[in-house]
């Protein structure tokens, strides 16, 4: 295990690195793109342009910009974005996490749990016309897009239906964090939690499907019948575990994904002051900074959550278990 | 004849395809007498493995229809509810299957997997499952069984996994052991260890033997009686002996023909049986072997029963030749036709 988590880390290191200078290098390989235009106002005196280039460092040679922005990020975490300077990056990002993972964990718990009670009903009722119903009703949720189901959602629970017994407990859109009242922060994501969940539930529930009716025509499902065992147990012990590991690896990388800023669409439609608004604010103003502190922390999230899907992988497949 | 304790009569299994109704098992009868070891031979396709498999109702095919009666013990399993059914299977009827390195679930332990089907037909505690395990394990030749039973499948080489897939068989003393071509998926020295366990254990165990092979050298060993298989349908029925030494139908001769031999001049070439197997969606009329038969004559167009031919009431076969004329003919397939 220790050396499994040293491997990971010295993994996650490079990765880090790769993304930041890659993110570096097309930040100022893209032509048009000059910072010093953003910083210095309108109808600037080349002395001004000069002095502020002088000041943030990008008068210097590349490997030494980056070099200096990293410091700034890691060490002093002093780094400012450029468009606005009382924006300082590193503040910016934690507070915004937290708004992030309460949406992406909630809408995860929500659509692990009903993908796998579709997944599994598709197949018990295989034969009936309520699979490929529940099927269908899964690729509908795939269609839909979050952020026209988002308007919906809320022009449903804000506007049209807020003032009926249904929805009226919605609260404006908005987030409410947990700490500070946590019957809020949870009235305020439930409707984003369902929203963002239903394409992952259907998505998720296909998948499920599909892999569980592979498993069917495996020998040891064969075995586990012969053995005596009810339909149920079959399903659940033998056929549900071995299919699991599809979906557990989809389900790590989705959830950094969303974790690292993918959920920006949900954040958006609900207000949400999250990780991928603030990503998406950072690409529109081409604004450096904030976006290295983002494709970091978003870089960091995908490689934890690939290590973990690895952890969870050994413990549902014993075959890949380090000896 | 002691009472018999499964009875299989007229079962028909066919499958609907695009292509048509593969009418894989034709009409299978056999009966089975307690601790009695039969035999079921016959090439891949002749219906063997389906037929055990309906015995069991182990099948799932939403296109598949079965029709005939398996009498267990008296009571026809083809009747029974899903929930009788799962009380029958691993209990009073369990089965091993070919390839034992797919057989087992690889996510548990050996030994999570014999006690599940303990524990699901006994009424015992899970400590009390697990050193049963053990002690099957034990039985069946496994080393250490003590903390192999802790391992995962992958941790097994084939031969062994498939001892552990006998030890989960036997697990609840069936009365009926149903192998699926048990050393087909082994080495030819683990095969022979294999059939040589399940020889022993049947006699620990009181169990009735259900052997089935496309190698009528597995059987010899340790067959009470051996009915030989051919497309869907049993062709020729009998007590080891009378099979081996007064074989009546041509297509048993060339199974026979076709095993090496060592007690005999060396043939400079084995026999082998000309042409493929029918299709069992539109099969041939007649005798079903009548295509490859050499000694096919008019009669053959004619389907013939199963019947006894010979002065063994209990020898069967499906063949118009007179076993007169057999007794000559036979020799040069069996013997091999061009010995030196």
């Amino acid at each position: 295990m220790a050396v499994f988590i040293v491997r990971r880390s010295i993994g996650l290191i490079a990765v880090l690195f790769a993304i930041t200078v890659l993110t570096f290098l097309i930040f100022f390989a893209t032509p048009g793109v000059d910072p010093t235009r953003a910083l210095a106002g309108r109808n600037p005196t080349p002395e001004t342009v000069a002095a502020i280039k002088h000041q943030f460092g990008l008068d210097r040679s590349l490997p030494v910009q980056y070099l200096l922005m990293m410091k700034r990020l890691f060490i002093s975490r002093d780094l400012v974005s450029y468009g606005n300077q009382a924006l300082k990056v590193v503040p910016a990002i934690t507070s915004a996490a937290p708004v992030t993972f309460s949406l992406v964990l909630g809408a995860a718990v929500i659509w692990v749990v009903f993908a796998i009670l579709t997944g599994v009903l598709a197949v018990i009722l295989k034969g009936t016309i309520f699979d490929p119903l529940l099927m269908i009703l899964a690729l509908i949720g795939i269609s839909m897009p979050v952020f026209w189901l988002g308007e919906v959602a809320n022009l449903v629970t804000q506007d049209r239906l807020h003032n009926t017994f249904l929805f009226h407990w919605v609260p404006p859109l908005g987030y409410t964090p947990l700490t500070s009242n946590p019957w809020q922060w949870f009235l305020h994501l439930v409707i984003p939690w369902i929203t963002l969940s239903v394409l992952y539930i259907g998505f998720y529930a296909r998948v499920l499907r599909a892999n569980l009716l592979d498993v069917e025509n495996e020998d040891y499902v064969r075995t586990a019948r012969a053995k005596g065992l009810s339909e149920r147990r079959v399903l659940l012990k033998h056929m549900l575990r071995t299919s699991l590991i599809t979906f557990v690896s989809l389900f790590g990388l989705d959830f950094g994904v969303l974790v690292g800023g993918g959920a920006l669409l949900t954040e958006v439609v609900f207000g949400l002051p999250g990780v991928g608004k603030l990503t998406y604010d950072s690409l529109v103003k081409l604004d450096l900074p904030v976006i290295m502190a983002t494709v970091i922390y978003g870089a960091f999230f995908i490689t934890i959550a690939n290590a973990l899907v690895d952890i969870v992988y050994a413990r549902l497949d014993p075959r890949i278990r380090p000896a | 004849m002691p009472q018999p304790l499964l009875e299989v009569k007229d079962l028909r299994v066919s499958f609907r395809t695009e292509d048509g109704v593969v009418k894989a098992v034709d009409g299978v009868s056999f009966t089975l007498s307690p601790r009695e070891v039969l035999g079921i031979v016959g090439e891949s396709g002749s219906g063997k493995s389906v037929t055990m498999m309906s015995v069991l109702r182990l099948i799932n095919d939403p296109n598949m229809l079965v029709s005939g009666e398996v009498l267990y013990k008296g009571r026809d399993l083809m009747k029974l509810g899903k929930g009788q059914m799962q009380e029958v299977r691993g209990d009073e009827i369990a089965m091993i299957f070919q390839d034992p390195m797919t057989s087992l679930n690889p996510v548990y332990r050996i030994g999570d997997q014999i006690c599940e089907g303990i524990l699901t037909h006994q009424d015992i505690d899970k400590p009390a499952a697990r050193k049963r395990a053990v002690e099957l394990l034990q039985q069946v030749g496994i080393p250490h069984a003590g903390s192999r039973v802790d391992d995962f499948p992958h941790q097994f080489s084939g031969g062994m996994r498939q001892r552990a897939m006998i030890a989960m068989a036997l697990a609840n003393n069936p009365d009926v052991l149903i192998a699926d071509e048990p050393t087909t998926a082994l080495d030819v020295t683990i095969q022979a260890q294999i059939i040589e366990l399940i020889d022993k254990l049947k006699d620990d165990f009181d169990s009735a033997v259900v052997l089935i092979t496309h190698d009528l050298g597995v059987v010899a060993d340790i067959a009470d009686r051996i009915a030989v298989m051919y497309a869907g349908r049993v062709v020729e029925f009998g007590a080891k002996r009378d099979l081996f030494y007064d074989p009546q139908h041509p297509y048993t001769w060339g199974l026979l023909g076709s095993i090496p031999r060592l007690d005999r001049p060396k043939a400079s070439r084995l026999y082998s049986i000309e042409g493929t197997p029918p299709s069992l969606i539109s099969p041939p009329q007649g005798c079903k072997f009548r295509p490859r038969c050499p000694h096919a004559f008019e009669k053959c167009m004619e389907e013939p029963e199963l019947v006894s031919r010979v002065d063994k009431r209990d020898h069967l076969d499906r063949c118009w030749l007179d076993p007169a004329t057999k007794r000559v003919t036979r020799y040069n397939t069996i013997e091999g036709g061009r010995a030196a």
